[in-house]
């Protein structure tokens, strides 16, 4: 019995971990969606919807039953295999960054020996609030992020229809250009900080004399949020769903769940761009001065720091909604020139900037 | 145990994947069965302690190489591969090879059978991204720096086959070509040399 | 129990063997380019495995090397294949034998 609870001890605490993760993730992605509608709704002089539950807070449950219920409506000449498997790996590859989200610091003040029975708190001295906490994890989540892509271009593909074929190549091309410049903007942050790991990330700025990394990374901070609209395929960079050209891009012809699923992966996608520009540019769960009015380790600064942490992701989110509702759609020859000519040289020039700001900060 | 089991696992997802990219006439299949090893590997490297390569493998290969060949599937709008016609006799070539390769396979398999190895103790600090940052810039730095000269040439090799003349300007250099050449007669027909 | 570095060898083997028959079955240019890459990633993977036996980092760097020019290929070779697609309509390799009259 006691051995079988301990087998069993870390498969329990990480599935309650991940559990929380996700559900709490979904639940703000959900709220976004009627955030966005109601922010809209303002910016353009109406009142947003509010007809389900008082001010309409339940409008994402409303919206989610209607679109189990609809008819799910499959292209008689699609490749249905691929047209399946498409709304799978873009919300597969926008839920997977989640495992190694720094939501927080650890807990280091609770005494798990007597807490927890069987001796199962022997030797841990820590509750980390991150799932798994990997090395690499910039380039997991800028590798995962990028295999999303398949989704949109599979489905454009699968669908056999003209406006989602184009949809699907605008998405790809777009991803490879945005993603250079996304990454260029990230190396200068990753130099200052000496480390590919989130956490690292932000223990280097919370070391640091700038407190922030936006301070000495302006400008990665300025390419970083303009590639990362592209990489959402949000406003003004929405060529691949682009309504007035491709009737609705590359998710013409998905109804129902599937179209929800994808609807579902730009939101998340959303969150995820959020959590990292406000983990390598504005410190993540840091506040600055909170360490000298509550004892750091303790519960009620993780969770001031959690909270902290998930505000900045609403600002971000919130910034997301705003420019939605002000800029028109690019071109996309000006969208490609943008991004190659501007955007790129802009983000190598940082880097060359950075390396001679490390070199006389070492110095 | 757990690394056994998760070995055989992606083992058995890299071949089957493989497998079906070879199968495929549709190259768009072949794509994604192709992202279906790439991926498979990478988790294998996980459990092989180089979490750098794996987090690499999918950024460079799954996530742009495979892109910008599926992106270039989409653009031609390829149909699905034609059987062989002429060359019937490289199925037996092929064979060959392929089962001549196999029993090296297995030659190898069993030449390292009989020395076994055990992993070196305190080999997962080896795949650490300081670790390779360290090696790629003090003793590897001259392989380092030839393929940065590489990926420029492969830059602008990209850009001058991706580069079109505009069609006036083609004309007359295809039209002096002809001249020196002195085949007037072939005048007007330019789709040799777009 | 940890797999023994001779079935990884094994696996790198199995994975080349399926990439090299696949480049002479293939009659498209994009098939057989991706089966190139299939072989250099059976490689990679032998590089990784003796890299893990010996705590040598020497072989995961040449894996980043491999990488490297297996992306200034795609680079070059798509550039090429599109280029041969737009003379051709086709990318047939058995259509690029413009040399031999």
């Amino acid at each position: 019995m006691e051995s079988l609870v301990k087998t069993a001890f870390p498969f329990i605490v990480y599935s309650i971990g991940i559990l929380l993760a996700f559900q709490g993730v979904l639940m703000i992605v959900a709220y976004t969606v009627l955030a966005e509608r109601k922010v809209l709704g303002w910016i353009q002089g109406r009142i947003g919807p509010n007809r389900v539950g008082p001010w309409g807070v339940l409008q994402p449950f409303a919206d989610l039953l209607k679109f189990i219920f609809k008819e799910d409506l499959v292209p008689d000449k699609s490749t249905k295999f691929v047209y399946f498997l498409a709304p799978l790996v873009a919300l597969t590859c926008a839920l997977l960054p989640i495992v190694v989200y720094p939501f927080g610091p650890s807990i280091t003040t609770i005494n798990w020996r007597e807490i927890l029975p069987f001796g199962l708190g022997e030797g841990i001295t820590e509750l980390p609030m991150t799932i798994a906490r990997i090395d690499v994890g910039v380039l997991f989540v800028l590798g995962i992020t990028s295999v999303g892509v398949y989704g949109i271009a599979l489905a454009g593909w699968s669908s056999n229809s003209k406006y989602s074929l184009m949809g699907g190549l605008r998405s790809s091309a777009q991803m490879i250009s945005y993603e250079l410049a996304m990454g260029a903007s990230v190396i200068g942050v990753v130099m200052l900080a000496g480390t590919l790991d989130l956490n690292g990330i932000i223990f280097a700025q919370i070391h640091s004399p700038f407190r922030w990394f936006i301070i000495p990374q302006f400008i990665g901070f300025f390419v970083f949020l303009i590639s990362a609209f592209a990489e959402t395929n949000r406003v003004p960079f929405d060529l691949p769903e682009a309504e007035t050209e491709l009737v609705a891009g590359f998710h013409t012809e998905y109804s129902a769940l599937k179209f929800a699923l994808f609807f579902m992966a730009e939101y998340v996608n959303m969150f995820t761009v959020s959590v990292m520009a406000t983990v390598l540019f504005l410190g993540g769960w840091y506040v600055p001065g909170l360490g000298q009015v509550l004892e750091p380790g303790s519960i009620p600064y993780a969770l001031v720091s959690h909270i902290a942490f998930i505000g900045k992701i609403c600002a971000f989110l919130f910034f997301y909604i705003w420019v939605r509702g002000t800029l028109p759609r690019f071109r996309f020859d000006q969208l490609m020139n943008f991004g190659w000519k501007f955007l790129l040289p802009l983000a190598i020039a940082n880097v060359i900037i950075t390396i001679v700001l490390v070199y006389f900060l070492n110095s | 145990m757990v690394g056994s089991a998760l070995f055989f696992v992606f083992a058995g997802l890299a071949i089957a994947c493989a497998v079906s990219m070879v199968y495929h006439r549709n190259p768009l299949y072949s794509a994604i069965s192709l992202v279906g090893v790439f991926i498979s590997l990478s988790c294998i490297y996980v459990t092989l302690a180089a979490p750098f390569i794996a987090a690499v493998q999918i950024l460079i290969y799954a996530g742009a190489i495979m892109v910008l060949v599926v992106f270039v599937i989409m653009l031609l709008n390829l149909d699905d591969d034609k059987p062989l016609n002429r060359l019937r006799y490289l199925y037996a070539v092929g064979g060959g090879l392929g089962l001549i390769l196999l029993v090296q396979t297995f030659f190898i398999f069993y030449a390292v059978m009989r020395a076994p190895q055990q992993a070196v103790n305190g080999a997962e600090t080896v795949g650490k991204t300081m670790n390779i940052g360290r090696g790629m810039y003090t003793e590897y730095l001259l392989p380092v720096e030839i393929v940065g000269v590489l990926l420029l040439m492969a830059i602008i090799g990209g850009v001058v086959l991706a580069r079109r003349l505009a069609q006036p300007q083609l004309e007359l250099v295809v039209d002096q070509e002809l001249d020196e050449r002195g085949l007037e007669e072939e005048k007007g027909d330019y789709r040799v040399a777009i | 129990m940890e797999p023994s570095l001779a079935s990884y060898l094994a696996l790198s083997g199995i994975l080349f063997t399926i990439g090299a028959v696949g480049v002479i079955f293939k009659r498209n240019a994009l098939g057989m380019f991706m089966c190139i890459e299939l072989m250099l990633n059976a490689v990679n993977l032998t590089f990784v495995a003796f890299s893990r036996y010996y705590a040598d980092v020497t072989g995961q760097l040449f894996v980043f090397m491999v990488m490297s020019v297996a992306a200034a290929e795609a680079a070059v070779g798509l550039g090429i294949i599109i280029a041969f697609f737009r003379n051709r309509q086709s990318i047939d390799v058995d259509d690029a034998s413009i040399l031999k009259n």
